[in-house]
C-alpha cells in the first residue's frame, strides 16, 4: 500500500547515512552476500560493482517510487523484479562498453546484481511507500554502505593476497602474497572477521548503554 | 507475499484490468530502455571485442599486423560467412601483405577448471609461434605462471609442429618434459610445481596440432592473398 | 575424462567448484537454512529440482531468444522463469507435503532471488553447453549445494552444545567454519584431470 503524505518522513542527513552503519546491507541485515564474496578478490572489481549496485538500487527504487501509486498489490513483485531485471541489463551492456577486462573479471555476478536481495527488499519496504525524494537519498545510502562493505573486503584481500592496490603494487617484488586470501576460503574468513569486528562493536555499545542505565537507576 | 495474495477474494474484472494494464505498460518500458541500451552499445562494444582479439591475435603471430577470419569446416578452410559453422582460424598477415601465421583457440582442463588458450601457428617454420592464455582458474602464484612466467612463454617462440609424410597428424607429437630436460624443439619445459596445468598446456597444443596442421599446410593457398 | 563429458561437468559443478564454497553462489540461504539438518535437507532437495526445472527452461529460451534474435532480453526471460519455477514447487509442496512447506516458511519463495539458480542458467548459457551438459550442470549444481549445506547443518548443530565466543555466533562462525569446509574442498582440484 503507498504511505500516505502524513507517513511520508521527511530527507534528512539520516535518511543518508542509514544506509552506511545502522543498516548496512552486508554487515547488519546480511543481504547481498554472494557478490561482497566473489569479486572482491581485487579493491578495482569491488568498486566497479559497488558502483553498479548503486545504481540500479537506486534506478530501479526510483521508478518503483514514482510509479507507486499505479501497481497493484498483487503483481507488485513481478513488477519490481521487470524493472530490476531491465536496468541491470543496462548495466551490463554499459560496462562491456566501458572495459571488457572489467567485464571479464566480474563475469556473471554483473547480471546477478538482479537477485541481490537488498535491492529487491528495498523497492518492497521503502521504495513503493515512500516520495521519490526520500526513496533516492535512502538508496544512496544504502548503496553507498554496500559499496563501502565491498571495499572493506577488496582492499583487505588485495593487499594480503596480490601485494597491491587497485593494481599498483605496494611491496615490491620479493613480497610472498598471502595467496589463500584471493581464493574462495579467504573471502570467507576475511568476511567472518569484519563480522566478527562489527559484533564486538556493537556488544561494547549495548554493555555501555546497559551500565549507563543502571547508573541512571542508581541514582 | 505470494501466499497472501493468493488467499485473497475472488479477483474483480476492474483488478485484472489493472493487473494487466500495469505489467503491460512496465513490460513495454522496461522492453524499450533494454533495447535502447543495446543498440547504442553495440558498436562500441563490437569494437572492443574486434580489439581485444586483435591483441592477442597480433601477440601470438609475431609481425602480423592486419587479419582475416576463416572457419575450419567439412569442407576445408573457408572464409568466414554469418552461417558457416565450424572452428575458428584467423590468417594475419605482415606489412608485405604476406601471410604470417595463423592462430587458432584450443582447450584442455586444467587444475581448477578449463584453460583456454590461443596460439599461433607458422606455416612456413611449421612451428608455433606463440600462446596467449585466454581463460583460467589456476592457483594464482603457482598454477598460472602458465601465463605470466616469461621463461615458461619462451617454449612457444619456436615449437616443432611438422606434418608428418601421411598428412594425418604431426611428425613428432608435443610432449611435456621436466623443468630444465627440453632438449628438442618439439617439447615444453614444463613449470616445477604447476605440473598440471603445464600438462594442460601440453595436451591442449598437440591435440590441436595433431588434428589441425596437416589441413592447414594443404589449404595454404586459400589463405594467401591473391598476388 | 573429457572437459566436455557429462561426468567431468556433473563432478566439476558438486565438488570441484562448488557452487556455495568455490563460485559463491546461494550464500543467503546457505547461511539461513543452515541451522537444522533435516531443513537443509528439504531445502537442497528443493534447490536441485528448481535448478533442473530452470536449466531445462533456459535452454529452451535461449534457443528461442537466438532464433529471433532478441538475445538482449535474456536476463528479464531467466528470472521470470526461475520465478515460475519456483511458484511451482511451492504450490506442489503445499499440497502434498504441508508440514515442509511450512518448515521451510519464508525461505520457499526466496529461492527465487537465490543466486544459485540463476547462476545455473547464466553459465550453462556463457559456457554453451548443450542439452545434456546442460541437465548435468544443474544437477551437479543442486547435488553440490546441498552437500555444502548438509555438512554446514551438520556442523553447527554440534556447535550448538559447545561454547563459543559471544562475539563470533551466528553469522560470523558460519561463515569461518565455511572458509574451513572451502579451503578443504580445494583439495579436490584436479579430480578428473587427465594424467598423460
Amino acid at each position: 500500500m503507498p504511505g500516505r503524505p502524513e507517513q511520508y518522513e521527511p530527507v534528512t542527513l539520516d535518511t543518508f547515512l542509514r544506509g552506511l552503519w545502522e543498516e548496512n546491507p552486508v554487515f547488519v541485515m546480511l543481504l547481498g552476500m554472494c557478490p561482497v564474496l566473489a569479486v572482491t578478490n581485487s579493491a578495482i572489481n569491488a568498486l566497479a560493482m559497488g558502483l553498479a549496485s548503486t545504481f540500479v538500487l537506486v534506478a530501479s527504487n526510483s521508478l518503483v517510487s514514482l510509479l507507486r501509486h499505479y501497481i497493484p498489490k498483487q503483481v507488485r513483485i513481478a513488477t519490481y523484479i521487470i524493472i530490476i531485471a531491465t536496468f541491470v541489463t543496462m548495466v551490463d551492456y554499459a560496462i562491456q562498453a566501458i572495459s571488457l577486462d572489467l567485464y571479464n573479471a566480474l563475469g556473471a555476478f554483473i547480471q546477478l546484481i538482479v537477485v541481490n536481495c537488498m535491492i529487491l527488499g528495498r523497492a518492497e519496504a521503502y521504495a513503493s511507500k515512500q516520495p521519490l525524494g526520500a526513496t533516492v537519498v535512502n538508496g544512496l545510502g544504502i548503496g553507498a554502505g554496500f559499496t563501502l562493505a565491498l571495499l572493506s573486503l577488496g582492499v583487505v584481500r588485495e593487499v594480503l593476497g596480490s601485494g597491491s592496490l587497485f593494481g599498483v603494487s605496494l611491496f615490491g617484488e620479493n613480497f610472498q602474497p598471502w595467496v589463500v586470501m584471493i581464493l574462495p576460503p579467504g573471502g570467507f574468513f576475511v568476511l567472518g572477521t569484519w563480522l566478527l569486528i562489527f559484533a564486538a562493536f556493537r556488544l561494547r555499545k549495548q554493555r555501555r548503554t546497559e551500565l549507563g542505565e543502571v547508573a541512571q537507576h542508581e541514582r | 507475499m505470494i501466499q497472501e495474495a493468493a488467499a485473497q477474494s475472488p479477483v474483480s474484472p476492474a483488478l485484472t484490468r489493472s493487473m494487466l494494464r500495469t505489467l503491460g505498460l512496465v513490460a513495454t518500458l522496461s522492453g524499450l530502455l533494454v533495447v535502447l541500451s543495446y543498440r547504442i552499445t553495440l558498436p562500441i562494444i563490437e569494437e572492443n571485442k574486434r580489439l581485444a582479439i586483435e591483441r592477442a591475435l597480433f601477440k601470438v603471430i609475431p609481425g602480423a599486423i592486419s587479419r582475416q577470419d576463416f572457419v575450419i569446416t567439412d569442407r576445408g578452410i573457408e572464409p568466414t560467412q554469418s552461417d558457416l559453422q565450424g572452428t575458428a582460424l584467423y590468417a594475419g598477415y605482415g606489412q608485405d601483405g604476406r601471410l604470417k601465421g595463423v592462430a587458432l583457440e584450443a582447450a584442455a582442463a586444467g587444475y581448477q577448471d578449463v584453460i583456454r588458450i590461443l596460439y599461433g601457428y607458422d606455416p612456413y617454420c611449421q612451428c608455433i609461434r606463440g600462446i596467449e592464455v585466454l581463460k583460467m582458474a589456476e592457483t594464482p602464484g603457482i598454477g598460472d605462471k602458465i601465463a605470466k612466467d616469461p621463461v615458461f612463454q619462451e617454449n612457444f617462440t619456436a615449437l616443432e609442429a611438422r606434418a608428418n609424410a601421411t598428412g594425418d597428424g604431426l611428425e613428432r607429437a608435443i610432449v611435456l618434459v621436466k623443468q630444465g630436460e627440453k632438449s628438442e624443439p618439439w617439447q615444453i619445459d614444463a613449470i616445477s610445481g604447476a605440473t598440471i596445468s603445464s600438462k594442460a598446456i601440453a595436451r591442449m597444443l598437440n591435440d590441436s596440432a595433431q588434428r589441425y596442421v596437416p589441413l592447414i599446410q594443404n589449404n595454404l593457398a586459400v589463405m594467401e592473398p591473391a598476388s | 575424462m573429457n572437459a566436455d563429458s557429462v561426468t567431468f561437468i556433473f563432478l566439476n559443478a558438486a565438488i570441484v567448484n562448488n557452487f556455495v564454497l568455490a563460485m559463491f553462489l546461494g550464500i543467503c540461504p546457505f547461511l539461513g537454512v543452515s541451522a537444522k539438518r533435516d531443513t537443509a535437507l528439504s531445502m537442497g532437495l528443493a534447490v536441485i529440482f528448481v535448478m533442473l526445472v530452470s536449466s531445462i527452461c533456459a535452454y529452451g529460451i535461449n534457443w528461442l531468444l537466438k532464433l529471433f534474435e532478441i538475445e538482449y532480453l535474456r536476463l528479464i526471460c531467466y528470472i521470470a522463469v526461475i520465478a515460475s519455477a519456483v511458484q511451482l514447487v511451492e504450490m506442489t509442496m503445499k499440497k502434498f507435503s504441508p508440514a515442509l512447506f511450512r518448515a521451510l516458511g519464508i525461505f520457499l519463495p526466496l529461492i527465487t532471488t537465490n543466486c544459485a539458480i540463476l547462476g545455473v542458467a547464466l553459465f550453462q548459457t556463457s559456457r554453451e553447453y548443450n542439452f545434456l551438459q546442460s541437465i548435468a550442470f544443474s544437477l551437479g549444481a543442486g547435488v553440490g549445494f546441498t552437500i555444502a549445506l548438509m555438512l554446514m547443518a551438520g556442523l553447527r548443530q554440534h556447535l550448538e552444545l559447545a561454547k563459543v565466543p559471544n562475539v563470533s555466533q551466528g553469522a560470523a562462525l558460519t561463515l569461518m567454519l565455511a572458509g574451513l569446509l572451502s579451503l578443504a574442498f580445494m583439495g579436490f582440484a584436479g579430480l578428473g584431470a587427465q594424467h598423460g
